[in-house]
């Protein structure tokens, strides 16, 4: 997960020619995904043999890994992504056939499924999906009118991470990433959804904008958010690219507070440093990764022996623990605990679902709005704006 | 002389047809022998460089990431309009130049010494001294530099040591300069030195002989004849510098975007392979001009 490079360019043209071009410009909501009447099976079949999957670096880690080839046969092979548009422009170079799955994040999923990159799954193949916790059997990342297109894995939110020297009480709110106090001591990701961010934090300190999802932002909701950015530009004294860089920031003291994810507040703690993460009142950002099957997989049915394996509590277990994030199957808090005692609370794995209204999943801004308009700014304009921002 | 001359000539009798059909067709020795490396530069250099531009002409389906060949000019119009990227070439064009200036300052002297002062023994510790950074990784360098310059590195703590302010410099444009300079100095002093070392010790002797001092010497022989090494070498550093997008990201701050970060990014990240081959284009052509420039001033005899 940390390894996401973050994105700052990526170009992008105003408008994209009309000349024999049929292809949508930022994806709208208007037609269902090319997929959606492709019926998934109803049994799993004798496995392949082999199963290729686009991961985040470490997904598929031996620790877990070789039992499941000893059970099913399957030989995983994986390709690490260093990021979600590098997850998405590998699932469209591969041709579709080269990929069996790919273990894509929330702002990833949409630009697959409207992509047709990615078929609907069977649920029922997977045995813990019933345990899983109620918002992630069917996120609005991953579900379209309750196809499921995909099986959700792990979770976690963008927290405040800050150092306890310079904050003793614990911040309550986001501002404290806007405030010129703490100009060249803060850090944030260098990733364009982190305009959603400061949509998420105007939602609560500028009502009259009427920001209801960070995601789907009108142009003028947009232009107050990137205004912020831009604002926010000369405190900050670095973008951090990889969760390395913002472990190094805060260990030498070059920054006092960012954003974060709760890798960098465990690896922070462990090599002594004093610092500490929190969700501020206006709620956080967050992420939910699915495992997503390619729509001409040739090797399916170790993808559902796959997706049901890292399903169960001891790998979801397993997993949560290797990448500091959250497991979406409920029974895997005990497993927590087995590992590393007090572990379940501290990921929040054991949660009530009243939490999970606090975070807003990261999912791919489209052109088409809440209310069914298609003026919403579509994720290709987060790019560009990115890349002015931090020009 | 003429019996080893004889002798070849009945060893090589085997190989006579083939002699013969290469005296007969003298051109051919040359493009069998020419042949390898020009299919490799035609092949591999030249036709990506072909693919590149007319890569740049197109555009992507940008929510699917889809390359569609239509023909615009969407891209450059982009690059041209678009203050940030104005901004991103601006920078990196004039960082480039800076690290340039820097490292022709500091090689001057240097090669100087090395080439016209230093004993025979000497200038051999100091060739394998110019060398040895090379020996070690980029990134090991360049790691070692932030290691130096955060805000709890060894530059703040010698300065708290000797009673000064520390000095926040880490993550800033002059960590970038400073880091780049360091990295490409090898490459300024070595063409450098090679153009001093042949500049004849007899003009000097004359120079003297007509009652010029050391200074004057250095000023109106040695540097005159020096410029093509130091132009030679300025190329290796303006291009590198200009094609750079590791240290940036290593030891840049907010806002230390090279055109090479968003070429990355553009290709790795945003699949947005024309928009990339369209900024790529942008060094090449800065680097064209750079080198019509450097041979007017005499470079290429000095590499």
């Amino acid at each position: 997960m940390w390894v996401r490079l973050g994105t700052v360019a990526a170009a992008v043209l105003i408008a994209v020619t009309g000349c024999g071009s049929t292809t949508s410009t930022g994806g709208t909501v208007g037609s269902p995904p090319p997929t959606a009447n492709i019926k998934p099976p109803t049994a799993i079949g004798p496995g392949e043999g082999q199963l290729n999957l686009i991961a985040w670096e470490g997904y598929t880690d031996k620790s877990w890994v070789d039992q499941f080839t000893a059970t099913t046969g399957c030989k995983v092979r994986a390709k690490y992504a260093g990021s979600s548009d590098e997850m998405v422009s590998l699932m469209k170079g591969g041709g579709g056939s080269q990929w069996d799955m790919v273990s894509a994040s929330g702002d990833a999923d949409l630009r697959l499924i409207y992509g047709g990159d990615v078929k609907p799954m069977n649920t029922a193949l997977i045995p813990d999906f019933n345990n899983f916790q109620t918002y992630f059997k069917a996120p609005a990342y991953n579900t379209i009118n309750g196809i499921h297109y995909g099986i959700s894995l792990q979770w976690g939110p963008n927290t405040l991470l800050y150092s306890t020297k310079k904050f003793p009480n614990a911040p309550t709110s986001w501002n404290v990433l806007y405030d010129t106090a703490n100009k060249g001591l803060v850090t944030v990701p260098d990733n364009p959804i982190q305009i959603a961010d400061a949509a998420l934090y105007l939602m609560k300190t500028k009502a009259d904008l009427g920001i209801k999802d960070p995601y789907e932002l009108t142009q003028k909701q947009f232009d107050a958010a990137v205004a912020l950015l831009k604002q926010q530009r000369p405190l900050i004294k670095k973008y951090w690219a990889t969760a390395g860089d913002e472990i190094t920031l805060f260990q030498n003291g070059d920054v006092v507070v960012g954003a974060a994810w709760p890798y960098q507040t465990i690896q922070l703690k462990a090599a002594g440093a004093a610092v500490a993460d929190t969700i501020p009142t206006e709620g956080a950002t967050g992420w939910g990764d699915t495992w997503m099957l390619a729509t001409n997989a040739t090797h399916p049915n170790c993808a559902y022996l796959w997706t049901a394996y890292v399903s169960t509590p001891k790998v979801q277990a397993a997993q949560a623990l290797f990448f500091g994030e959250t497991p979406v199957n409920t029974k895997a808090c005990a497993e927590m605990e087995a590992l590393q005692a007090g572990s379940c609370a501290q990921y929040h794995a054991d949660a009530p679902g009243s939490y999970f209204n606090t975070i807003k999943f990261w999912k791919t801004p489209i052109v088409t709005c809440p209310d069914g308009t298609n003026t919403c700014v579509p994720y290709a304009q987060w790019q560009t704006a990115w890349t002015s921002i931090t020009a | 002389m003429s019996v080893t001359t004889a002798g070849r000539l009945r060893k090589n009798r085997g190989a006579a047809p083939l002699q013969g059909l290469f005296w007969r067709l003298p051109w051919l020795r040359s493009v069998l022998l020419l042949l390898p490396p020009v299919a490799w530069f035609v092949l591999i250099y030249l036709t990506s460089l072909v693919l590149l531009l007319i890569t740049a002409f197109w555009t992507i389906d940008t929510f699917t990431t889809q390359i569609v060949q239509v023909w615009n000019l969407d891209n450059f119009r982009l690059i041209l309009n678009e203050p940030a990227y104005r901004l991103i070439i601006g920078r990196t064009v004039g960082l480039a130049a800076l690290v340039t200036i820097t490292d022709a300052a500091l090689a001057f002297p240097f090669a100087y010494f090395m080439a016209r002062v230093a004993s025979r023994r000497t200038q051999t510790i100091l060739f394998a001294a110019v060398l040895l950074p090379l020996w070690a990784s980029y990134l090991a360098r360049v790691y070692a530099w932030i290691l130096i310059l955060n805000h709890s590195g060894i530059l703040n703590w010698s300065l708290q040591w000797i009673g000064l302010p520390p000095a926040n410099i880490g993550y800033t444009y002059v960590a970038m300069w400073i880091v780049f300079s360091y990295i490409w100095l090898p490459f300024m002093i070595i063409p450098t030195y090679a153009a001093m070392e042949r500049v004849p010790e007899t003009l000097l002797e004359a120079a003297a002989d007509l009652g010029a001092p050391r200074w004057r010497a250095v000023r109106d022989v040695v540097l005159p004849l020096a410029i093509p090494g130091v132009v030679a070498g300025s190329i290796f550093t303006f291009s590198l510098t200009l094609g750079d997008y590791i240290t940036p990201i290593l030891v840049g701050g907010a806002g230390s975007t090279f055109i090479g970060n968003v070429v990355y990014q553009s290709v790795g990240i945003a699949n947005n392979v024309p928009f990339a081959a369209a900024l790529a284009i942008v060094p090449v052509a800065i680097m064209a001009i750079y080198l019509l420039i450097a041979r007017r001033l005499g470079a290429f005899e000095a590499l």
